[in-house]
């Protein structure tokens, strides 16, 4: 049995361990946010946080998550009001979306450790995200916005504001 | 009522009010159109019987269906702003409501560049009946004159002052017969509120907040999850295969084979052994698990090398004419200083992030589809055919598209789902892996041309021969095809718009040995591509500045009708006296964007400026790409500019994110790798070596300026991407002096 938790809620696993973190996500919890786009580590669609840091779930087996901390972009704040989020619809960067949340969540996890990051940390951290739409220059932009209303918000916990855990 | 729409989606079941609605519909059989006469190309025999359909619900809420698939290019929006402008439509009150697959809408599609050149003037019209009833509604309750009654943003007011809501009024209406199409006023282009504006799409929270569902994120029906190994040459079957491995993966729980396809490739599967089971990683695992052999067949013996070899042979010597004028063969024959370059562009992939996936749950005398489609009636026509069912009993479901492409226009994977449910009986969804899509597709055909021109003394073309050969998309659709179609030739070769009086294209034969389908701006990239590089080493040649030299080339502005000169030209099923071949918007086009990159401005070291403009989907575009080349050979696109005009647009905004994009994918065709291939198999099967555009491959700026236009509306999507490549080349050479013919650039820098 391996115990973590998702988006702040406990959650137990007795399958394959070896299952990537993403199609237990998908399957089992239908948390759909996080997508598929390689299966390899490449794309950056299926992108998740582990205790806070991006991972790319599609190729995270479940034995490796035990006794940590899975957010999704379903977790990543309450109802979209998160600055990366915010920057994202002020930029109206999405074109068909497939590849966004993978890479609003890659960009959080950037600003939660760098939040003033320079365009060439933006560039160096984003290039696993592909993106055929090609939206990177408003991606590029919406972080540089959210870097600017960064400072200060917390990362979004749900406890903290009474949802169950 | 509820026959005409998609009932699915959730948000529309919450409201069950719909009983009573007004559904505007037969109203446009026949429609004639008026302002903007010949917008509405028809584009199938069944588009004079179709519609789309407005409804308005008793609590005020405007339903407007959606056609066309959704895949980035804010269709769904832009269908909602055109109707809502027409009908004054409080925005807050609309909602989409995604079509099914059904004939009754015409063509659907969604490919192209037409959503909104087939469809602005029948949606305007839908609109402004709908306005148009609500004043004849409040006009009889009041007993007033029509004229008396205008209606403003979901309410009708009448001169004296009182008013009616929308809502209020719905019931009226259905008493009244909708008005004849030509009797509906339409707004002026002054009074319009939400077309030509810069709305925000609707979709956009659903997407930040992952809420947007496309074709995996169908939660009901709950499906079984199914993984193909597909014959990984065209035409090749399974010989054998061994499940006993697979089917002792725990969690798998059929293995099923699908037969192989018959006659030319059309939308068919591939064919091959399905591991299903009731989750993904099972079904991964049981396909790794499974033992399958191959006959290859006759394509087995396809290697990219080779290939290459004989369409360069072929494009060396004369070939079937497609446009002629003046004597271009006998002065380049004489001539002992012309310019000769041959080009050469790979196989590319679609490649959207999105793979695809269907989800299908046959029953006796129906189907159900859910599918990330381009096209909806195709899936209707592929899937019927699979099952041996009538298209009207396939019921399919748009879902969000995660990109298409081109690739989503060829239905094969819900084929697949489809037949798999059938055998099974169980609700299936397929799921293709990215390995699958790199493998599997329908490719970008791979192309070699010829090009050899004559210069005047004053260094303009006076003689200019140009030949092409590439595996023509014809042969997906007609086994063992060698010709090209016009349809296909028609992409920026047979239109290019060089003024020389002396021309000669020529097309070649070339077979096919993979799948050929259409990529987003199909042809256009590889004709443009060479067109484009070709000019510009002219103005090397003549001495001359690349935009100076592109400005004179095109010549003076004029209506270009490439019939005059023995060519098949189709103009993109526009007629031509709506939308002809302007050289004046070309040039335009060219100096709004030279104007845009400061054009001339001197440049450090290792950079340098280029530029390519080309009429694609009836709409013209013009780039600047600045780049810089290191010593070593590292390039880098600092920045790039382009200059749409699409005559008519919806929403200023999507444009100017469009032709960013499309932009960006045309990086794909300059720096990819492409596909080729090895005794039939494709050599790549993922990002890592099929390489597409990443942030640090991209500009950080592509600046987009709309050249503002009352001409009716031509494509958006597809234009800004075959430009790309070729001014990104020149702007290479114009850094280095090293002239790329030969696509991709890979390691031609650093030679």
């Amino acid at each position: 049995m391996i115990t973590f938790t998702v988006n702040n809620e406990v959650r137990e696993f007795s399958g394959d361990p070896s299952t990537p973190v993403l199609w237990y996500l998908r399957d089992e919890l239908q948390l759909t946010g996080p997508k598929f786009g390689c299966g390899m580590a490449q794309c950056g669609a299926c992108t998740i946080h582990l205790n806070g840091v991006a991972q790319r779930s599609c190729i995270l087996p479940i034995a490796a998550i035990s006794g940590q901390k899975i957010t999704t972009i379903e977790g990543l704040s309450e109802d979209g009001e998160h600055p990366v989020q915010q920057a994202w619809v002020e930029h109206k960067v999405p074109q068909c979306g497939f590849c966004q949340c993978g890479q609003m969540m890659q960009a959080a996890s950037l600003l939660a450790s760098n939040p003033t990051p320079s365009d060439e940390e933006i560039v160096q951290s984003m290039s696993g995200n592909i993106c055929r739409c090609g939206t990177y220059p408003r991606i590029h932009k919406a972080i540089k916005s959210a870097s600017k209303s960064i400072a200060g918000v917390e990362y979004y916990v749900p406890e903290k504001t009474g949802e169950k855990a | 009522m509820s026959q005409y729409f998609d009932l699915t989606r959730r948000r529309f079941l919450k409201s069950s009010a719909t009983v009573g609605a007004l559904v505007l519909g037969t109203c446009f059989v026949g429609a004639v159109p008026r302002a903007m006469a010949g917008v509405l190309a028809k584009p199938s025999e069944s588009a004079k019987e179709a519609n789309l359909f407005v409804a308005l619900r008793p609590d005020g809420i405007v339903e407007i269906t959606c056609h066309r698939s959704e895949m980035g290019q804010q269709i769904r929006t832009a269908i909602a702003q055109i109707v809502a402008d027409e009908m004054e439509a409080a925005w807050d009150k609309v909602v989409v409501i995604q079509g099914k697959g059904d004939l009754k809408y015409g063509d659907q599609n969604t490919d192209g560049s037409r959503s909104i050149r087939y469809n602005m003037q029948r949606l305007r019209e839908m609109g402004a009946s709908v306005r148009y009833l609500m004043r004849q509604a409040a006009a009889t309750r009041w007993g007033v004159s029509l004229d008396s009654c205008s209606a403003v943003q979901h309410i009708v007011s009448h001169s004296s002052g009182k008013t009616l809501t929308y809502a209020e009024l719905v019931n009226d209406v259905l008493n009244i017969t909708p008005p004849e199409t030509d009797k509906v006023p339409l707004k002026k282009r002054s009074e319009w509120r939400y077309i030509n504006t810069a709305m925000e799409h609707i979709d956009l929270k659903d997407i930040v907040t992952g809420k947007a569902t496309f074709a995996a994120d169908v939660l009901e029906p709950k499906a079984l999850i199914a993984m193909i190994v597909r014959p990984p040459v065209v035409g090749g079957k399974v010989k054998n295969f061994d499940a006993k491995a697979a089917k002792a993966i725990d969690g798998v729980v059929d293995v099923v084979e699908i037969p192989a396809p018959k006659g030319a490739p059309f939308f068919q599967p591939k064919g091959g052994i399905a591991i299903i089971a009731n989750n993904t990683w099972a079904a991964m695992k049981g396909r790794k698990a499974l033992s399958v052999s191959w006959d290859d067949g006759k394509n087995g013996d396809y290697n990219s090398e080779t290939f290459k070899e004989s369409l360069l042979a072929t494009v060396s010597s004369p070939q079937t004419s497609i446009r002629e004028v003046g004597n271009a063969a006998a002065i380049l024959a004489k001539s002992t200083d012309k310019l000769v370059a041959d080009y050469y562009a790979p196989h590319l992939a679609q490649a959207p992030m999105e793979p695809p996936c269907a989800t299908a749950m046959y029953y006796k005398d129906h189907v159900d589809v859910w599918a990330a489609t381009q096209n909806p009636q195709a899936d209707m026509q592929t899937v019927a055919a699979m099952v041996g069912l009538p298209k009207e009993q396939i019921n399919v479901h748009v879902t969000m598209l995660g990109g298409g492409f081109g690739r989503k226009s060829k239905p094969d994977f819900s084929a697949e789902a489809a037949y798999l449910s059938m055998k099974t009986g169980k609700a299936i969804r397929v799921q293709w892996t990215r390995e699958d899509d790199i493998q599997h597709g329908f490719y970008h055909a791979v192309s070699a041309q010829h090009i050899e021109a004559t210069l005047d003394e004053n260094g303009a073309i006076e003689a200019y021969l140009h030949r092409t050969a590439f595996s023509p998309i014809t042969s997906t659709f007609q086994e063992g095809a060698t010709k090209a179609g016009s349809f296909e030739l028609r992409l920026g070769f047979t239109d290019n718009p060089i003024n020389t009086p002396n021309m000669k294209l020529e097309n070649g034969e070339a077979p096919a040995k993979a799948r050929i389908g259409w990529m987003r701006s199909v042809s256009n990239i590889f004709h443009a591509f060479a067109v484009q590089s070709f000019i510009a080493e002219a103005a090397h040649k003549a001495g001359r500045d690349q935009k100076d030299y592109l400005l004179e080339t095109i010549g003076p502005d004029r209506i270009l009708d490439v019939t005059e000169e023995h060519a098949d030209y189709d103009n993109y099923g526009g007629d031509k006296a709506v939308y002809p071949l302007d050289i004046a918007r070309l040039r335009h086009a060219i100096e709004k964007v030279a104007q845009m990159s400061k054009w001339g401005r001197k440049l450090p070291k290792g950079r340098g400026l280029g530029i390519a403009a080309h009429r694609s989907f009836l709409t013209y575009v013009a780039t600047v790409v600045e780049v810089e080349v290191s010593d070593s050979g590292e390039l880098n696109i600092i920045k790039s500019w382009a200059s749409i005009d699409a005559g008519t647009v919806v929403n200023t905004d999507t444009v100017i994110n469009q032709v960013q994009g499309g932009s960006i994918y045309g990086i794909t065709a300059a720096i990819s790798g492409g596909i080729t291939f090895d005794k039939g198999r494709v050599q790549q099967s993922n990002f890592h070596d099929y390489r597409v555009p990443r942030m640090s491959d991209s500009p950080l700026e592509v600046d987009v300026e709309i050249i503002q236009s009352e001409a009716p509306p031509a494509g958006v999507g597809e234009p800004a991407t075959p430009v790309y490549a070729p001014a990104l080349c020149n702007a290479i050479f114009a850094a280095c002096g090293k002239r790329i013919r030969q696509l991709p650039i890979g390691d031609q820098l650093k030679a």
